[in-house]
């Protein structure tokens, strides 16, 4: 069938990348027979921008409220689905998220743009409620050690402390995203057992949950140990639930992230400018960059409504803010070409 | 329909519809994994080339032994290209003649004529190599010839090296994207390889010059390949420059590719990108090939002692974000 190429703007880039896609979706398919036989790439991944939240609160520099609301706001504008705003935790222990009413309050909401915030209790989800938001998160960890270190409880503990956040979610009609943390390796507990993990993502599942993003906390996480920790997962939760956050610390991301699409998975969380260190490995890099995300996804022809041109401006909005380089090796390279 | 095309490597024209032509695979694998990879080390040569700084002899020498001594099976040593035109490899004979050779290991140098084969075989050269493009215009910018051209002196280079039983690896540049044509087709880059391999190279290393390379293009790049040039003798050398070469290096394993090239510590940054990365770092591909038990022969750890030397002498901070890592941890 004759392919029909078209002369885009910048602007509608990806819409017509998006019709590009299908006008060869009827093409004769591509057999490849072997390790993931018939198993198809999502035409589609939801990306969500973790950059202004996990991105900014595992940075050194404090960051002024304005700065963030024009972070989201340039977010927003690069046709991201689902940007994650803030942190409703106290400011006492993640003092970078201080201003989470203001900048809740501040930001422009584009229709159809999810904000989720973080909420670690009941009172950090009402005063997320009141502030306007309209979906939350709620973290847990497959690591004993870690939940311990982090939050000072158990994982049961944590799971039974968020019941409240849930109870109260399900009554105002607010959806909750579950996050796993040290889905593949904890700092302190090494090797995470993949049942383990299936067990923390079925409870927030079952509770509720309407998605489950699983992170590699520290990046030790490799297709290898990626591939059998989602064999475990996917058997308690179903695969259009799941969603990866993959760090970028041993630069593995992008090849963890392709054997996820690889599995089915259609939700990558990414960061701007792979924003965010990592703090068990001091200098080192933590989440991965949405630039870098993006450029591989779109190079595959899979749609991501992102325009990354835009997205890249972001990011080098707030790099110039952080007076720091970019993480991210796409706006490196573009930028100096 | 009319394609007018923005400059080449600007963002737009590689996020354009025009790049992603045909590179749309229902599914992007292939075989089961490989057990075993090569690692084919291009540190010494590839990765110092593209370093500003000129590293002294004793400090390439020290660094090639240090390699060897870390199980990697092949260490691409030096290049016989006139000093002239590459001034940090104007110690060739020197270089090759002072490393100390670990059985096992080979040591190619690369030879783009057969002044350079001649000089190198002088030097007590083993194996050597020879650099063709998949691009019309890269060859001539960058070897001063067309691709039938060089085509022609390799096969020199090659009937000499056979008569001497010296193998010779040959190399494709550019196989995903040229700095000055942009889009590269599949076939063109299958038509060159084909023409290495049935000239007599043992081996063809696939090279992402500019790194522009995904998972897609890398695909329909080796199904296209592996029409002319069996699986076997394929090698992918992929560069880090937007992040992509270790998922284009997992897509190649999945295809049953079994030669990786890589540069310690991401050695040799980008001529097209200035500043940005170039080679993928050999130990954040040894990270992920031993995180799916695939086995390399190579100790990873001694891979990061020669980065961190390599690193110090060039008074800069490793490309390697396992190093890094590793490094840090606390």
């Amino acid at each position: 069938m004759a392919a029909v190429l078209k002369l885009v703007n910048r602007g509608t880039l990806s819409s017509a990348m998006g019709q590009q896609y299908l006008s060869f979706s009827s093409a004769p398919k591509v057999q490849a027979v072997g390790f993931r036989a018939g198993q198809a790439l999502p035409e589609k991944v939801k990306i969500v921008e973790v950059g202004p939240r996990d991105g900014l609160q595992n940075e050194k520099t404090i960051v002024p409220t304005e700065t963030k609301i024009h972070l989201i706001d340039m977010l927003s504008a690069s046709g991201l689905p689902v940007i994650e705003a803030t942190s409703f935790v106290s400011p006492k222990w993640v003092p970078q998220m201080a201003d989470q009413v203001e900048v809740m309050k501040g930001i422009g909401r584009i229709p159809g743009v999810s904000y989720p915030v973080l909420t670690p209790n009941l009172k950090g989800f009402q005063a997320a409620v009141k502030a306007g938001a309209s979906e939350v998160a709620i973290f847990g960890a497959a690591s004993e050690l870690f939940s311990k270190k982090n939050i000072n409880c158990s994982v049961d503990e944590s799971l039974q402390r968020f019941n409240d956040v849930m109870k109260a979610a399900k009554e105002a009609g607010v959806p909750v995203r579950g996050y796993v943390s040290c889905v593949v390796g904890c700092p302190y507990e090494g090797k995470v057992a993949p049942e383990k993990v299936a067990y923390v993502a079925k409870r927030l599942y079952s509770m509720g949950c309407y998605e489950i993003s699983l992170g590699d906390t520290i990046g030790v996480g490799t297709p290898g140990s990626m591939i059998e920790m989602l064999e475990a997962v996917s058997k308690e939760v179903p695969i259009s639930a799941l969603a990866v956050h993959c760090h970028d610390t041993y630069g593995q991301a992008l090849a963890n992230i392709l054997v996820a699409l690889q599995m089915g998975i259609g939700v990558v969380d990414s960061s701007v400018a792979g924003l965010g260190g990592c703090p068990y490995a001091q200098g080192a890099s933590g989440n991965v960059a949405t630039e870098d995300v993006v450029y591989m996804l779109h190079g595959l022809g899979i749609q991501t409504g992102v325009d990354l041109s835009k997205l890249m401006d972001a990011g080098a909005f707030i790099c110039r803010t952080l007076n720091r380089k970019s993480n991210s090796k796409v706006a490196q390279a573009v930028c100096k070409l | 329909m009319s394609s007018k095309l923005k400059a080449p490597c600007s963002l737009e024209w590689y996020s354009s519809p025009l790049f992603l032509f045909d590179i749309v695979p229902q599914t992007i694998t292939g075989h089961a994994y490989p057990k075993f990879v090569k690692i084919v080390e291009v540190g010494p040569r590839d990765g110092l080339q593209n370093e500003k700084e000129i590293v002294p002899t004793g400090v390439k020498i020290q660094l090639i032994d240090m390699l060897s001594g870390a199980g990697l099976p092949v260490i691409e040593a030096t290049s016989f290209v006139s000093s002239k035109w590459v001034p940090q490899m104007a110690d060739h004979s020197d270089v090759l003649r002072g490393i100390q050779r670990a059985p096992h290991v080979q040591y190619p140098v690369l030879t783009p004529n057969l002044q350079g084969f001649q000089d190198a075989v002088a030097a007590g050269a083993t194996e050597v190599a020879v650099f063709g493009s998949a691009s019309e215009t890269f060859s001539k910018k960058n070897i001063n010839c067309s691709i039938d051209e060089s085509m022609l002196r390799f096969e020199e280079v090659i009937n000499t090296a056979r008569e001497r039983q010296i193998p010779v690896r040959g190399y494709v540049s550019c196989a995903l994207g040229c700095p000055h044509e942009g889009h590269i087709e599949p076939s063109k880059v299958a038509e060159v390889a084909k023409r290495l391999y049935e000239m007599g190279c043992y081996e063809i290393s696939l090279g992402d010059t500019i790194g522009v390379g995904t998972p897609g293009s890398m695909f329909k790049m080796l199904q296209s390949v592996m029409k002319e040039v069996p699986t076997s003798a394929l090698a992918v050398h992929c560069h880090d420059t937007y992040g992509q070469a270790l998922p284009n290096i997992l897509t190649a394993l999945q295809m049953g590719v079994c030669v990786v090239d890589s540069a310690v510590a991401g050695l040799g940054g980008c001529p097209y990108a200035q500043g940005s990365s170039g080679n993928v770092s050999t130990e954040d591909v040894l990270y992920m090939l031993h995180g799916m038990d695939i086995e390399t022969g190579v100790n990873i750890a001694k891979v990061i002692e020669a980065g961190d030397f390599i690193c110090n002498a060039l008074r800069r901070e490793t490309n390697s974000k396992v190093a890094r890592a590793k490094g840090r941890t606390l």
